[in-house]
């Protein structure tokens, strides 16, 4: 499989790049924002989204999905990095989706999320920094378990209709088996969920569970067995989170190469200066090689192989340093009007900022490869 | 920025998407899964066990030529069999000594030999420069006199670019090409010559006319036996001499060994050196990536958790990582778009800057990671001074074949579209 996309796989760019320029651009996100949205995203391009066909991307064609593959979905997610488009595809049509594949949870829940009307929310992570651990305890209670603990950084949680739920059944917190996953309703008795906007004006939630009590259904997958639909999840959503960085780096080097053909000091437009060429240059290099790591790691996932974790890794972290460097030039180069909030540009940085952060940083992701190669 | 040519206009409904009907995956597969069956049966049988070990120093590298002296009966072995194939250059044509596969079939051969650690039959710079270049500008009878002997490994060949005066500013050569009816007379210098003192044949970059810069270069080859060529070897840092000075007092060139037109001849070296870029930019893959961790690891050794002992080193090592595995895709990714013709032309200096920056840090990485021992110049230590003299060669990457200052330059005129 040669690494660019297929002739189907541009015909899908190119449809998606104009659809999510029109509908979404930075614009709806500066509108949202400015308009204090307790939502974070629009429901309605979500069910423009289902018109599309996009939410059922991952979903086979027997559900009622497009039954196409990671490269496809990040074709998605790339134009909405690329226009900062707040969206749920990634946690619900991507992550979520991967989860569920496969369980008996997916009939229940695929249905509503082609139509666009469900929106899952994820909640892994329990501190500030994200790592292997799950240690919010998941204990047998009558015919079903109790839930106690707490999880943060959970996307969307405050307006979604399923959460999925890492939790240990058994074992300890750093124990790569014991988890179970769970499907939590969000209206759940003794669930607390404290909403908190963040730098880029998405909003996630810290959760608490004070012994949430869930039918023995609500389990997805097998008890106990929940790191495989767990390293689904991630290995998608890091996968996705990479290709939407992709986008937003994309997005912020195009502003500012643009910007160095069209701003004037000395007399001539200040792209001429080689000390700005050189950085744009380096800039370009890095989101090209970036680039590379992302569609290796998107067709190893689609093929099934053994190989596929490794290359999602190298795509997280590699993305996440080019399109940090990406805002950070961006800025840089645009000046003091980088500064101003009415300029897009800061946008670009605060997006990739969280993107970045999630499900693993760079050196999270270097520190995994580092033990892999045994060092 | 870069534009990809948009062939068909986007529908202008969006539901249904064109996605129902395409072909099944598994019917195109099969004939490459055929060939990759056929192909690794073929290496199984045929790559000597010897030369499925890694390079280990100059000496296990295959340059072929008249002198050339195998520094084992199967490294000849190798490149004949391999020759006989047409596989030392599978993608040419076989009516030049090449294998005639596809790009997909070239890549499964390649995915293939690297599987088994198959080593590389022939390295040259007649295959990784000099044959492109004859493919796209040269005559027929041109082709068929060189390329088949390129392609047995029967002629080496060196690049006479660079001159004292002309490095960055490379247009700006001196080395003078006078007509003398069937032939030229060619007087001049040339410097930073890889292995002129080893070369059969010379392709060289002459001034045929003073009065324009670019428009008064051509291109010829010639017979380092000529009379009138000399070369000096020049000592670099590494205490090694890859590198001459190469003299021309009233070399005689038959005007028939000049390729394209007289004074088109910076076409045929621009593009010559997208493939010169191409291959330096192979560097950043490095022959040795386990070589890095293992050393390090060799000298500072694991704490209790199974961790490299130092752990800022660590974490420097990790993120190269990162990018070096990102490189090794975006290589595949480079190769596989210029063989459909999907490559920006000016991609090959990103290719060239990124490589050859990258295999900078590595060695710098792997002195860090070897500690004085690998400080050591002749020892065993130092794997008999390998170790410190590799490291120093590679500070040359980024200055030879274009330093990578013009490599950012080209990026952001060619390819950012930034103004002059």
């Amino acid at each position: 499989m040669p690494l660019y996309l297929t002739e189907d796989q541009t015909t899908l760019q190119d449809t998606i790049r104009d659809f999510v320029a029109d509908a979404a651009p930075v614009s709806h996100l500066r509108a949202l924002r400015d308009a204090d949205d307790p939502i974070g995203f629009s429901r309605d391009l979500w069910k423009q989204f289902a018109e599309m066909g996009f939410t059922g991307i991952l979903i086979g064609e027997d559900q009622g999905g497009l039954g196409m593959g990671h490269v496809e979905a990040g074709v998605v997610l790339e134009e909405i990095g690329r226009n900062l488009s707040p969206s749920p595809f990634l946690t619900t049509a991507v992550a979520a989706v991967e989860a569920l594949r496969g369980t008996a949870q997916a009939d229940r829940w695929f249905p509503g999320i082609v139509a666009g009307e469900t929106v899952a929310a994820l909640a892994i992570d329990e501190a500030a920094k994200h790592r292997d651990h799950v240690d919010l305890k998941a204990e047998r209670s009558g015919n079903g378990f109790r839930l106690t603990g707490r999880k943060q950084f959970v996307t969307h949680a405050h307006v979604a209709d399923m959460l999925i739920v890492a939790a240990r059944t058994a074992g300890s917190a750093s124990d790569r088996d014991g988890i179970t996953l769970f499907a939590v309703p969000r209206d759940a008795a003794k669930l607390d969920i404290r909403p908190e906007r963040l730098a880029d004006s998405s909003i996630a939630a810290h959760l608490d569970f004070d012994g949430v009590e869930v039918d023995a259904d609500a389990v997805i997958g097998e008890v106990d067995a929940g790191r495989v639909p767990l390293d689904r999840l991630l290995r998608a959503g890091r996968t996705g989170a990479s290709a939407e960085l992709l986008g937003v780096g994309g997005g912020a080097m195009a502003m500012t190469v643009g910007y160095l053909k069209q701003r004037k000091q000395f007399g001539v437009t200040i792209g001429s200066f080689q000390a700005l060429q050189h950085r744009a240059a380096h800039l370009y290099s890095e989101m090209e090689v970036a680039r590379a790591a992302v569609l290796r790691a998107q067709q190893l996932l689609d093929a099934g192989s053994d190989r596929a974790d490794e290359a999602v890794s190298v795509a997280k972290a590699m993305t996440a340093m080019a399109t940090t460097l990406s805002v950070n030039e961006g800025v840089q180069m645009h000046g003091g009007i980088g500064m101003t909030d009415e300029y897009d540009i800061g946008f670009f940085m605060k997006r990739a900022r969280v993107l970045a952060e999630l499900w693993g940083d760079a050196n999270f992701h270097a520190d995994r490869l580092a033990l892999a190669a045994g060092y | 920025m870069r534009q990809r040519e948009r062939t068909t206009p986007p529908p202008a409904s969006l539901v249904p998407l064109p996605l129902q009907g395409r072909p099944k995956k598994e019917d195109i597969m099969t004939d490459l899964d055929t060939f990759r069956t056929d192909t690794r049966a073929w290496l199984e049988a045929n790559c000597p066990p010897e030369m499925r070990k890694p390079v280990r120093s100059e000496a296990d590298v295959c340059w072929g030529g008249r002198r050339f002296e195998p520094s084992c009966p199967e490294q000849k072995q190798w490149l004949d069999t391999m020759a006989a194939r047409g596989w030392t250059v599978p993608d040419w044509p076989t009516q030049y000594g090449g294998g005639g596969l596809s790009p997909a079939e070239t890549k499964v051969l390649r995915e293939e030999m690297k599987a088994i650690g198959a080593r590389s039959p022939l390295n040259s710079f007649g295959i990784s420069m000099l044959g492109p270049a004859l493919l796209k500008y040269g005559t027929e009878e041109q082709k068929l006199d060189h390329l088949p002997k390129i392609a047995r490994g029967e002629i080496r060949w060196c690049q006479g670019y660079s001159e004292p005066n002309a490095g960055s500013d490379l247009a700006s050569l001196a080395t003078s090409a006078e007509d003398n009816g069937d032939h030229y007379i060619v007087n001049g210098q040339k410097v930073w010559t890889s292995y002129a003192d080893k070369a059969d044949w010379i392709f060289c970059l002459v001034r045929t006319d003073k009065s324009s810069k670019q428009g008064g270069i051509s291109f010829v080859l010639f017979d380092m036996e000529s009379p009138g060529v000399s070369t000096r070897p020049i000592l670099l840092i590494s205490g090694y001499s890859p590198f001459c000075e190469t003299f021309f007092d009233d070399v005689k060139v038959p005007k028939i060994n000049r390729i394209h037109d007289e004074n088109k001849g910076w076409d045929v070296a621009k593009y010559l050196l997208g493939h010169e870029r191409e291959m330096i930019s192979g560097m950043g893959l490095g022959e040795g990536k386990d070589l890095l961790i293992a050393g390090a690891l060799a000298t500072i050794g694991t704490d209790e958790q199974g961790r490299l002992a130092d752990p800022l080193l660590r974490a420097q090592i990790a993120q190269f990582q990162v990018r070096a595995k990102a490189f090794a895709a975006m290589s595949e990714r480079f190769i596989d778009e210029l063989k459909a013709g999907r490559a920006h032309p000016a991609q090959p200096s990103m290719m060239k800057y990124y490589g050859t920056e990258l295999n900078k840090d590595r060695h710098e990485l792997q002195m860090a990671g070897g500690g004085s021992d690998a400080l050591e110049w002749e020892s065993d230590a130092g794997r008999t001074g390998a170790l410190p003299r590799a490291w120093l060669r590679t500070k040359a990457n980024s200055i030879e074949g274009g330093t990578s200052e013009i490599q950012l330059n080209i990026i952001a005129k060619r390819i950012l579209d930034l103004p002059s």
